[in-house]
């Protein structure tokens, strides 16, 4: 009986998150694209659930789902309607170079995933009940991978930055004003 | 026991192949970006797999880092679309190529 359950768990987060990276790629308006990515985002946690990546779930859904896409939805929102549609005018040597060169990639992974792991992936060992969970993780965290830790502010760090300078209006005028300038040694 | 994990493994292959095909095919660096992120996706996805593989958490801390570094990403990314747009640039990544060598 819990095996049956587990199955469908798997197979309804596992296609719902292949339908929904399909319908991010091809959308023609942004918005819906983001939304499908949260579907993606969401099924995701659900399948680290079913890895018992209980504390990588939780910050999937909080962080990404929750924070990251808002930001995405707020930009997209800010710069209007753009409409891209993947397909338009016929299919193009880009679009069926790029679906060979994507397809031959999966491909490329099923493939050696294949070789190197056949059978042996088959059983995962128990784990206790502490596996994933936000005790062990912050042990670890502050424990073995406490440079990983550190690192990770010092990269927040850095974008928050980046995305100040990025985002200033004080910077615009200046470039104008060096572009209009004919060449020639810059001071 | 649910499905093996090679089930997991060929999932996360998928969406990485999905993402490579949305980097590759979309002309908007907006949907350029949300590809980015379903390929981090498929790669934390095998990482987790594998970190339940071998019993060791570790994969989870990565993928972690993993999720960190692609806020970060999007911080970035979002703030070079919105700089773009503010030029009244074109959004479409085929036709900025002023940096071409």
């Amino acid at each position: 009986m819990g095996n049956v359950v587990v199955w469908a768990v798997w197979f309804l987060a596992a296609f719902a998150c292949l339908g929904s990276g399909a319908a991010v790629v091809s959308f023609s308006n942004p918005y819906y694209s983001a939304l499908a990515l949260i579907g993606n985002l969401g099924s995701l946690a659900v399948l680290y659930l079913l890895l018992s990546a209980e504390f990588v779930a939780a910050a999937q859904v909080l962080v990404y789902a929750g924070a990251v896409m808002v930001m995405f939805l707020f930009v997209i929102a800010y710069l209007g309607r753009h409409v891209d549609a993947p397909w338009a005018g016929g299919p193009s040597w880009q679009a069926l170079g790029a679906v060979a060169a994507a397809g031959a990639l999966m491909v490329e992974i099923v493939v050696v995933i294949g070789l190197k792991a056949s059978g042996r992936l088959s059983d995962a060992p128990d784990v206790g009940a502490g596996f994933g969970s936000p005790f062990e993780v912050g042990k670890l965290f502050l424990t073995d991978q406490l440079l990983a830790f550190e690192i990770t502010s010092i990269v927040l760090l850095a974008a928050a930055v980046g995305g100040v300078v990025l985002g200033s209006h004080a910077r615009e005028r200046n470039n104008f004003v060096e572009s209009t300038d004919p060449g020639g040694p810059t001071s | 026991m649910g499905p093996d994990l090679t089930w997991y493994l060929a999932v996360a292959a998928f969406l990485f192949g999905i993402g490579a095909l949305g980097v590759m095919l979309r002309r908007s660096p907006l949907i350029v970006l949300l590809s980015l992120e379903i390929m981090l996706n498929g790669a934390n996805l095998a990482l987790i797999t594998f970190s339940r593989h071998h019993g060791q958490m570790d994969g989870q801390i990565f993928a972690l880092a993993v999720m960190a570094v692609a806020a970060s990403e999007v911080v970035v990314g979002l703030g070079l679309i919105v700089a773009v747009h503010r030029r009244r640039l074109d959004l479409d990544v085929d036709k900025l190529s002023t940096l071409r060598g």
